[in-house]
């Protein structure tokens, strides 16, 4: 049942690049006189094949504009994006028609993102009409889409009702079964479990890891819930005001976090287990600062109980856990060191100083 | 297992909007139930049918009576039986049935009312459509053009055109028509500004689709009962526009009528054949008051989240109509 | 970097504290197309003054409509169809209008999910802030303006000087969620009902506004009634926890009790289905199925469809809350066997 874990450090083997890649808005004038709101500000991340990379991060930094510039709803300022050697956004007409089927999206609000005078057969199907060479008779489609239906746990006559009809976590289904009517490679979750109640939320998560399992897709799972996503994804990038702060293997980011504001998320999630909870947590001072004016140096100084004035000057360099420090914990399967990196200038040292009582666990 | 079916029932989801009977399609009730449970809906549109009936084969039925003169019986008072049933709403100066001229004036205005209102609802809403879901200059050219027509006094437009191309029924329609379309536009062009920000025409951006497909999947069928209820409300007002510019002379000429027509040729006899203009003033009051009532009730049939207020038992009726969104 | 301690939970529920609010038996009925339907059936709970009782269950279980029937705040169709509700004392059902006018605000206030709606986007915080100070303190706007700007300050947000002139649109959502509680505790009231408060915040802001609550549930001594679907904010949060499942009340009791040995199915369910520590690529423990529609639910125990339990018994008679445990009610007829297992696998009768 598990997936073999695929630490995706290697470049060549990734499935989809970011590069470098940033995103600015023009937006009304800030109190600085500021009107550029830099969304994604050098964001790099790799995706393996079959693998599930997590996106974590709070209002603001930037995760929605990255899944949304991963489907080419946004155009990013610069940078490349690379999937399978090939750059979407160089692409035109057939090719990026073509390019469309690899990459599909499911998201957050179940309600909003089906159309609610349409039926459930209808949304399923409607990148067929975009895409007429796939399915290309009736049959062909019909057949399909009671494939589809079955596969995320539907049943063929559902495909005549109308989303109301459906429950949230059903109506999460359907906008599943759309992201795979395209046959992907990769599917970008943008919060998928977060709108649905609890129990309904261990449904799809298991339907999710299914579905990986019988299809081999990758998937980009972006939630705030860490608990969710430490269940679910093989790697983990941390993001605050636009840029990557923290990446690398699940366990590794979640049980010794490198960089202060990864420590303070993992602090500050509620724990339903009063033994895996820290006995102090972790408040930060302050308030997240507007991505108009993000601070100089390193973005998270402002909140950080570690920043020092070198902070505010430079911008933290990348640091590895074997620089740090840490010794590296070589996975149960693999003996190679899992690419667990963050930007500080002062990263934890251990679990200690990250508020984490020894032994505890953070979920 | 995670992959085997899931119970029919939906969660439910307390009001507002409450549980939708989802599995068991009798229990919904179709448009035409809604229509019926609501008295004042269901009377504009027995009324509007009667008026579409009469237009239809009134001047078959009645088209020699309206132009038969008789002196005799010039100037006769309505409700008198001893006159006989053509002369049940009275006579003008010249004998001819008052009942009649209705009847046969009823296709002459809807003949222009209709077409007017349909050219002007389709071009405004395809182009309020296109502008904003394109938004950028698209959107603020098509506004600026909106202003322009907006900005002009339209039944002052109507008399200097009508009076320099001259008052045909085709004029009339054409004019009528052009004034309109800015309501359409601006309306359809706000709905559609909105809707393209909306998630699942994000969904449908992420598959490919091209933009005129959206438009027409997506977009149309989610404005066009906005866009429905306020033509209905806009007969209305092309019908009294219409009204206005016959009053003034320059609308349907003689020999045609409408009730415009009517109301302007009878002020002269205020005092003393006041039959003359008030029973066409009524049916354009009338008529305009049933499309409205209708277009009450299509505003909120058309709106599957409203829907259920509507079908609810009891005569209380809600005035409100807050729009809630559906919470998990 | 600022440590706080983590909340003491107070586990002897009820012991020498005040009760603030008593609900028993309470009903509410809903008007639909097809009749009118039981939303709220038979539901019962307490709060004690410092105490937080948290309403836990999910989409449609009644704990909004509960919450609202409380606060006074149902739809047009929906009404309390029987029950009592007790608010220091004083019967809220059937009150008058006027009388519930007085008592909004000064004895009961109540906090929304959504700040951004919950807040006129036309009028600045201040003046909404001062609004209750002048209806129900007779202050003029200058000093209705002044405690606004004190209370802005106790709440936590930064130069209230500054900031009791701007618009709700040009705060950040923990900001103005921390407005609302100021709008909320304005009158010192006895009661607050916070309604998913930190739903659609981040989690250090979460942490930030539940750590705001708890202070002010200890300066005012107030009870604190927290309607949420999250259980781990539960856990660490609530006293006592109300678990409510299609309208009824499952299961009731302290916290730290309910959650190491829950009597109930469906809250055993939930806790199973957090994921804890699981394995990467296990398979989640899940409940079958979904919550049963209003107009759909079964005679006999509301949860039969879903129970790994359920029997011949559950179908005929609806289980009523019984003492499980001290302190800890359950309604269900296998509740002693659901206490004493670990999965519920192990309790297949």
């Amino acid at each position: 049942m598990n997936t073999p874990l695929n630490h995706g450090a290697d470049p060549e083997d990734a499935a989809l690049r970011v590069t470098d890649v940033t995103k600015t808005f023009q937006v009304a004038r800030s109190a600085s006189g500021n009107n550029r709101l830099t969304a994604l500000d050098g964001v790099s991340l790799s995706i393996g094949r079959g693998e599930t990379l997590g996106l974590v991060g709070e209002s603001g930094c930037g995760k929605s504009t990255l899944a949304r510039t991963l489907m080419l709803l946004e155009k990013p300022d610069s940078g490349t994006v690379d999937f399978e050697g090939r750059d979407p956004f160089a692409l035109r007409g057939k090719d990026l028609l073509s390019w469309r089927r690899r990459v599909q999206m499911v998201f957050q609000d179940p309600f909003a993102s089906l159309n609610a005078r349409m039926t459930a057969g209808q949304i399923i199907s409607e990148p067929w009409a975009t895409h007429r060479g796939l399915y290309k008779t009736p049959r062909e489609r019909e057949a399909r889409l009671n494939e589809l239906l079955q596969l995320v746990g539907l049943r063929p006559s559902d495909a005549r009702k109308s989303p109301q009809e459906f429950s949230g976590g059903q109506r999460q289904r359907i906008g599943i079964a759309r992201a795979l009517a395209l046959n992907p490679d990769l599917i970008i979750l943008d919060e998928p479990v977060s709108a649905l109640d609890l129990s309904v939320q261990a449904q799809v998560l298991n339907l999710l890891n299914d579905l990986q399992q019988k299809l081999g897709v990758s998937y980009l799972f972006i939630s705030h819930d860490l608990s969710v996503v430490r269940h679910v994804t093989d790697r983990v990038a941390v993001m605050y005001l636009g840029r990557v702060i923290e990446t690398g293997a699940t366990e590794d980011v979640f049980e010794r976090p490198l960089h202060p504001y990864t420590a303070s998320l993992m602090s500050a999630s509620p724990r339903l287990d009063p033994a895996t909870r820290p006995a102090e947590r972790i408040v930060l001072r302050g308030e997240l600062p507007s991505p108009l004016d993000p601070p100089s140096g390193c973005r998270f100084r402002t909140r950080c109980w570690k920043a020092q004035d070198i902070c505010a000057e430079q911008a933290p360099p990348r640091v590895t856990a074997a620089e740090a420090g840490r010794v590296a914990l070589p996975l149960p399967s693999i003996g190679a060191p899992s690419g667990h990196a963050a930007e500080c200038h002062f990263p934890l040292a251990d679990r200690a100083e990250a508020g984490l009582a020894a032994g505890a666990t953070t979920a | 297992m995670s992959t085997e079916p899931l119970h029919d029932a939906g969660a439910p989801h307390l009001p507002p909007p409450p549980a939708k009977p989802g599995t068991n399609r009798s229990n919904s009730p179709s448009m035409f139930g809604l229509l019926l449970r609501d008295k004042f809906a269901t009377t504009g549109a027995v009324i509007l049918l009667l008026v579409l009936a009469t237009a239809a084969f009134g001047p078959a039925l009645m088209g020699d009576l309206a132009t038969k003169q008789n002196l005799m019986f010039a100037n006769k008072a309505p409700f008198n039986p001893d006159n006989g049933w053509e002369y049940l709403l009275g006579s003008d100066s010249l004998g001819r049935s008052e009942l009649a001229r209705l009847v046969v004036a009823t296709r002459t205005t809807l003949l222009v009312a209709v077409p007017a209102v349909a050219a002007s609802l389709v071009v405004g809403s395809l182009w309020g459509v296109w502008a904003g879901y394109h938004r950028g200059i698209r959107e603020t050219a098509s506004m600026r053009i909106a202003d322009i027509i907006m900005s002009f006094p339209s039944l002052l437009l109507a008399v200097v055109v009508l009076y320099v191309f001259s008052p045909s029924i085709a004029n009339i329609v054409l004019i009528l028509a052009i004034t309109r379309i800015p309501i359409y536009l601006r309306t359809a062009r706000a709905e559609s500004a909105e809707l393209q920000s909306r998630t699942f025409v994000d969904a449908a951006r992420t598959f490919g689709t091209r933009p005129n497909a959206i438009i027409g999947r997506h977009v149309i069928p989610i404005v066009t009962p906005t866009l429905l209820t306020l033509a209905t409300l806009e007969f209305c007002y092309v019908m009294l526009a219409e009204s206005s510019l016959s009053f003034l002379g320059i609308g349907i000429q003689p020999p045609d009528i409408s009730w415009g027509l009517l109301v302007a040729q009878g002020r002269q006899y205020l005092q003393t054949a006041w039959w003359l203009s008030i029973f066409p003033g009524v049916a354009i009051v009338v008529t305009a008051i049933a499309a409205n009532m209708l277009a009450a009730w299509l505003r909120i049939a058309t709106d599957p989240a409203q829907r259920w207020r509507l079908a609810l038992p009891g005569r209380k009726k809600l005035i409100t109509t807050i729009r809630t969104k559906e919470s998990k | 970097m600022t440590m706080t301690a983590l909340p003491h939970t107070d586990h002897t529920t009820g012991d020498g504290r005040q009760t603030v609010l008593e609900v028993d038996g309470l009903n509410v009925d809903i008007r639909t197309p097809q009749g009118t339907v039981r939303a709220v059936s038979g539901a019962g709970f307490a709060a004690y003054a410092g105490q937080t009782m948290a309403l836990l269950g999910e989409s449609g279980c009644g704990k909004s409509m509960t919450a609202k029937a409380v606060a006074g705040l149902l739809d047009p169709i929906a009404h309390v169809a029987g029950g009592t509700i007790r608010l220091n004392g004083r019967e809220l059902a059937g009150m008058a209008e006027r009388d519930r006018l007085k008592i909004a605000g000064t004895e009961l206030g109540i906090v929304f999910q959504d700040a951004l709606t919950a807040l006129n986007p036309v009028y600045p915080v201040g003046v909404q802030i001062g609004e209750s100070f002048r209806i129900h303190r007779g202050m003029n706007r200058r000093q209705a303006r002044s405690e606004a700007i004190a209370l802005m300050g106790r709440v936590g947000i930064p130069e209230p000087e500054s900031r009791v002139d701007a618009y709700p649109h040009q705060f950040s959502g923990g900001m103005r969620q921390r407005i609302l509680i100021a709008m909320a505790v304005a009158l010192g009231p006895r009661l607050l009902i916070a309604d998913e408060p930190t739903t659609a915040l981040d989690v250090t802001v979460q942490a930030q506004i539940m750590e705001l609550l708890r202070r002010l549930r200890t300066e005012e001594e107030m009870a604190v009634v927290l309607i949420t679907h999250d259980l781990a904010v539960v856990a660490e949060e609530a006293d006592a926890v109300t678990v409510m499942y299609a309208g009824t009340v499952a299961e009731t009791g302290p916290v730290d009790q309910v959650f190491a040995r829950p009597a109930h199915p469906y809250t055993r369910g939930l806790l199973d289905s957090v994921p804890v520590n699981a394995e990467r690529g296990a398979q989640l423990s899940s409940i079958a199925g979904s919550p049963p529609e209003l107009k759909d639910i079964p005679t006999g125990c509301v949860y039969q469809d879903r129970c790994p339990l359920a029997s011949a018994i559950c179908r005929a008679e609806r289980p009523a809350l019984r003492e499980v445990a001290p302190g800890q009610q359950a309604a269900c007829h296998f509740a002693a066997q659901v206490q004493d297992s670990t999965t519920l696998q192990e309790t297949r009768p």
